[in-house]
């Protein structure tokens, strides 16, 4: 039985491998994709995101745990989870302390946690992170939580991926002018004031609060006829973010979350966003694969002589780097317009 | 495979709570270019099995001051080999009295470090440990 039959059978230690050979891009990895997209599409992604030290591996951990113990007598769901942490610019090597926080889910073999080297990427996930979350997908994890390196203002890589994007803040982190920039607080469909047994949880509330007003001046609370919930948009509105308090080392706020995750799922499959996302998602996946294969293939077709003969002119000043990046395009187009000219 | 596809588990074994010794060596690892997952204090050893399952290492580092290393590494081996994880090298260091060595190497420990060991013999090792696996 090969590992992709493996995996499909609910195989750990296959899927385990086989997570190495998707990050590891080798051949294997890369076929046994090709193999298992055909069982994609079912999860729920659903992104933490937000800056170092706010808590998103606690709070990952509390999810992962009021998914498998509903308190609203609802299904367990098997929870995967990818914890992406940074690699050194230096030595190439990581540090991934993410299990740390999340040890109260082991023993449970409906929890599979799986921690990633960002390994140079800068956008807050793994080159790999949208592999991996797709072989778990297809190993049978409906819930798949994904746990972004320590993100600032513009590492929102994590809202093309996932489905539901939470962003998660804790209080002194600002003023409300860092609220309204663009960037990461855009992307979140869900906001969490974690650590909210802290001092100034109120001014942080307030001014996301006030943030998303700016966005979303319809579905202000004081306006009037809104025939719905401030937690409970209309459709027609759109969804509008709640903010949400959580003492994520207690568990508190926990269930909320999880319940806000659930609206936002049924929120996107009942508005027909779910398709579109995934449409994006797909076009943008195919877009990258394609400038991806396209540059390594028109690299290796290059003459290495010339491609060093105008590096040294840029090296010396003679041309800008603009000016070598056409040099060698134009070479390389006249090449293939007259295949035969080089021989 | 490079250095930095090499995977490796450190963890804590047991109810001593000095780590220091584990984070200089997953720091030393990291600095040495591989991936460390660290799972901190107080680990069980199905706890510690699950993870080096789930995260598919290539090694497992132990660290243990509490001197319950004859029945905690015993117990971490056995179950990686259940797993099916016979391959992953494990070390272990931290107080480990000269006369137990020889019964932890008899299990399929790989090295055993005690205090005054370089960083740098560590990651040398390891690198050899995990390139040329033992002949099964």
């Amino acid at each position: 039985m090969g590992l992709v039959e493996q995996v499909l059978a609910g195989d750990r230690l296959a899927l385990a491998r086989l997570l190495t050979q998707i990050e590891n891009d080798t051949p294997e990895g890369r076929e046994a994709l090709d193999r298992l997209f055909a069982f994609t599409g079912r999860a729920h992604l659903v992104g933490v995101t937000g800056s170092p030290g706010t808590g998103k591996s606690s709070l990952v951990n509390q999810l992962a745990r009021a998914f498998r113990q509903p308190e609203d007598g609802s299904d367990p769901v098997r929870v995967a989870i990818l914890a992406v942490d940074p690699s050194s610019p230096f030595s190439g090597g990581a540090l991934l302390g993410d299990r740390v926080r999340m040890r109260d889910l082991s023993g449970d073999p409906d929890v599979f946690i799986r921690s990633m080297a960002s390994r140079g990427a800068l956008g807050g996930l793994a080159r790999a992170t949208a592999a991996l979350s797709q072989a778990l997908d297809a190993a049978g994890y409906p819930l798949i939580l994904i746990e972004t390196v320590g993100a600032g203002q513009s590492e929102v890589d994590i809202a093309r991926l996932a489905h539901t994007t939470i962003v998660v803040e804790s209080p002194g982190m600002g003023d409300d002018i860092q609220a309204i920039k663009a960037g990461i607080l855009e992307i979140a469909d869900i906001l969490v004031v974690n650590k909210a047994d802290r001092p100034g949880v109120e001014n942080t509330e307030r001014a996301l609060r006030a943030m998303l007003d700016l966005g979303h001046p319809a579905a202000h609370k004081h306006g009037p006829s809104l025939g719905a919930g401030e937690a409970e948009p209309a459709a027609e509105q759109g969804w509008v973010p709640p903010v949400l308090r959580a003492v994520s080392t207690r568990g508190e706020g926990v269930a909320e979350i999880a319940a806000a995750i659930r609206r936002h799922g049924e929120y996107l499959r009942s508005s027909g966003l779910w398709q579109q996302r995934e449409k994006l998602r797909l076009e943008s996946e195919l877009d990258a694969l394609l400038r991806d294969l396209l540059a390594r293939r028109w690299r290796a077709g290059l003459d290495e002589d010339l491609y060093r003969q105008t590096f040294d002119g840029l090296l010396q000043r003679q041309i800008s780097p603009l000016q070598a990046a056409e040099t060698l395009l134009r070479q390389a187009e006249s090449e293939t317009s007259n295949p035969t000219r080089a021989s | 495979m490079t250095e930095q596809n090499i995977r490796v588990l450190i963890a804590k074994p047991g109810l001593d709570g000095h780590d220091r010794g584990a984070k200089v060596i997953a720091r030393a690892l990291r600095d040495a270019g591989m991936e460390v997952i660290y799972t901190g204090l107080r680990q069980t050893p199905e706890m510690i099995a699950e993870a080096a399952l789930q995260e598919d290492v290539d090694a497992v580092g132990l660290s243990i001051l509490s001197g319950a290393h004859m029945s905690l590494v015993p117990r971490v081996m056995e179950l990686l080999r259940a797993q099916g994880q016979e391959d992953v090298c494990v070390f272990v260091g931290g107080i480990i009295p000269e006369r137990d060595i020889p019964a932890l190497k008899e299990l399929g420990v790989r090295a055993v470090y005690g205090p005054g060991t370089s960083t740098a013999q560590v990651v040398e090792d390891l690198k050899q440990a995990v390139f040329c696996p033992p002949a099964a």
